[in-house]
């Protein structure tokens, strides 16, 4: 492709990325935006400060949401981190089966999940509380790291690992300095969008959670079922920052030659 | 100094129908580069991954002056692995990955620097150390590897095919290398390899590996000269075997009878001779032979002949084959001090 064209598609990318974000930045300001006017009659700030202010809770939102998502995500790492491995590197019996199993919770709705995962944190006593939300968000978050590091491992040379420990390297340490390296950009990635599946749980953090566990999303919904178009735009535009955030980064890793999918350990 | 030993080693693979390696003895002397040969499959890798302790055996030991390894696991051995490939690290400059054993024990980064730098010299790879792997060729990217398992100064180092990965013209080159570091650093060395000639080129010593037993051990020209069955002879590119009897003296078979050296067994026995030693020319144990083929093999010629229904090869050079020619008959000659004999089975 020539570069014209090819920064014909990226500012044709960037406009549809884009601009469905502009109604929403000018919502936020706006004092009363009726149709058909083309832009509010007046702007202000009042949505924006009382979104930041701590009465309206949106910033405790965003560190719970924060904190659920990143708990979650380490937990899905340490837990995908083997799983992943075993599936990418050894073909045993079942390994289609445990695929299945594994692909499962992100084949089937959320709401089908949800009763009976309730009731069992209901007995477990999380119910309500944000370990259970946590354990929920594993559900549809473990899936896509364990099979994301399935396709990194698939393409990782394991005897790196023999090499090391014929050098004196302990497991821990053959894996600290050279299986860690060759699959950090899988990881990375594997981690950040498992950090965006837990962000925008809706379903799973309103049946675990209770309303007693305040994410950005319920949030969100509620502002909108409140009819306050102007501080939904704010939240929502706090919302959508760690995804843009994250895309930012990783463009070059889901698009660039350095493909982290693709890139591996190997010569 | 330390000697190797491996007492009854047995290994199998689940699934497999016979185990990969047979109850292996074999003592490797201190100081010593032997060459574990034998044909793919024969469990000479699943052997070197038994010593370096990426293997666990179903039985039997691995010794170092004595005292089992079997135990420890592959860090605590003190035994160090080149791979077939030389599987640098790629995220690790030439330095760091030949140091890359030092960090691991924890050394000062000062010395790790200079004793990688002194081990890369060595290995004629001056200059190289902040490159990546990447930018190294492949003979320079294994005798890095090779420098990054000699500055661990192990017990006992490990070369798994270190010249298949090799041009040609490169495997002279990194034979002699490892020849030379062997025999200044006096470490107890192990070569995997499928090919005889390189065995006998490179190592002091040569244990040959067939179907996951050892077949042979000893000095290289005890395979040319003194075999110790008639694989091991096949092996080693035998082609004439002759069964029959030695009685005071004398072989008794299809040819006749054939004088054999002093102090040949009794018996029933398998006779053979090397196709170079065979003579074209009347001598001692003359024999009368038909020519079936002449082929040229650029430095030699091979001769195909029968005699009494026995299939016999020569070797010899062009010049001399330049006047024979096929269905002739001709008189060869076994000489006596050439003939060996092998046990029947």
């Amino acid at each position: 492709m020539s570069t014209s064209l090819r920064t014909l598609a990226a500012l044709a990318l960037m406009a549809f990325l884009i601009l469905p974000l502009l109604p929403l930045a000018v919502w936020s300001l706006a004092q009363g935006w009726r149709f058909p006017d083309i832009l509010p009659a007046e702007l202000s700030t009042t949505a924006w400060a009382y979104a930041l202010s701590p009465q309206s809770g949106v910033l405790e939102s965003f560190g719970i949401t924060t904190l659920i998502a990143t708990a979650t995500t380490l937990i899905a790492a340490l837990v995908g981190l083997p799983a992943g491995r075993a599936l990418g590197l050894y073909r045993f019996r079942g390994r289609g089966l445990v695929v299945l199993l594994l692909l499962a919770p992100a084949i089937l709705p959320g709401i089908a999940v949800v009763f009976g995962l309730h009731g069992i944190l209901l007995r477990a006593g999380l119910a309500g509380t944000v370990a259970g939300v946590i354990l929920a968000h594993l559900v549809p978050v473990l899936p896509y790291m364990t099979l994301v590091l399935a396709a990194v491992f698939s393409r990782f040379d394991p005897t790196y690992e023999q090499q090391a420990r014929t050098l004196g390297a302990t497991p821990w340490q053959a894996f600290r300095t050279v299986t860690l390296p060759a699959i950090l950009p899988g990881l990375l990635t594997a981690a950040l969008f498992s950090f965006l599946v837990s962000w925008s749980q809706y379903l799973l953090t309103l049946a675990v959670g209770g309303g007693r566990v305040q994410t950005l999303p319920l949030l969100l919904y509620g502002f909108a079922a409140a009819g306050r178009n102007d501080l939904t735009a704010a939240i929502a535009l706090l919302y959508i920052l760690p995804g843009l955030l994250i895309l930012a980064l990783t463009a070059r890793q889901i698009t660039g030659r350095n493909t982290a999918l693709v890139s591996g350990a190997r010569p | 100094m330390t000697t190797l030993a491996l007492h009854g080693l047995r290994k199998s693979y689940p699934g497999a129908g016979q185990a990969a390696v047979h109850g292996l003895d074999l003592t490797v002397a201190s100081g010593s580069l032997t060459a574990l040969l034998g044909p793919s499959g024969c469990g000479k890798t699943t052997t070197m991954k038994l010593i370096a302790g990426l293997l666990t055996p179903d039985t039997g030991e691995v010794t170092l002056d004595g005292s089992p390894i079997t135990p420890l696991p592959p860090e605590r051995r003190g035994v160090a692995m080149v791979f077939q490939n030389p599987l640098l690290f790629p995220h690790l400059t030439v330095a760091q990955n030949v140091g890359f054993g030092l960090r691991m024990r924890h050394l000062p980064p000062a010395e790790i620097a200079a004793r990688a730098q002194d081990m890369l010299a060595r290995v004629r790879l001056d200059g190289l150390g902040d490159r990546r792997p990447s930018a190294l060729s492949g003979g320079q990217q294994q005798r890095a590897a090779l420098a990054r398992a000699l500055v661990l100064q192990p017990r006992v180092l490990l070369l798994d095919e270190p010249l298949s990965s090799l041009d040609p013209g490169l495997r002279d080159e990194m034979r002699a290398l490892i020849r030379t570091l062997q025999q200044e650093t006096g470490i107890t060395t192990v070569v995997v390899t499928h090919d005889q000639s390189e065995a006998v080129a490179l190592a002091d010593r040569i244990a040959l590996m067939l179907d996951g037993r050892l077949a042979q051990h000893g000095p290289p020209q005890d395979f040319y000269r003194r075999p110790a069955s008639q694989a091991v002879a096949r092996f080693f590119g035998g082609t004439n075997f002759l069964p029959g009897r030695s009685e005071s003296g004398q072989f008794h078979a299809a040819l006749g009878a054939l004088t054999l050296p002093p102090g040949a067994p009794e018996g029933a026995h398998v006779l053979t001779i090397r196709s170079e030693a065979l003579r074209l020319r009347p001598g001692p144990n003359p024999v009368s032979a038909r020519i079936d083929a002449v082929t040229f093999l650029g430095t030699q010629t091979r001769v195909t002949l029968t005699a009494q229904g026995v299939t016999l090869q020569a070797l010899t050079t062009p010049d001399e084959a330049t006047s024979l020619s096929v269905g002739a008959e001709v008189t060869v000659s076994l000489p006596p001090e050439a003939l060996w004999l092998l046990p029947v089975a």
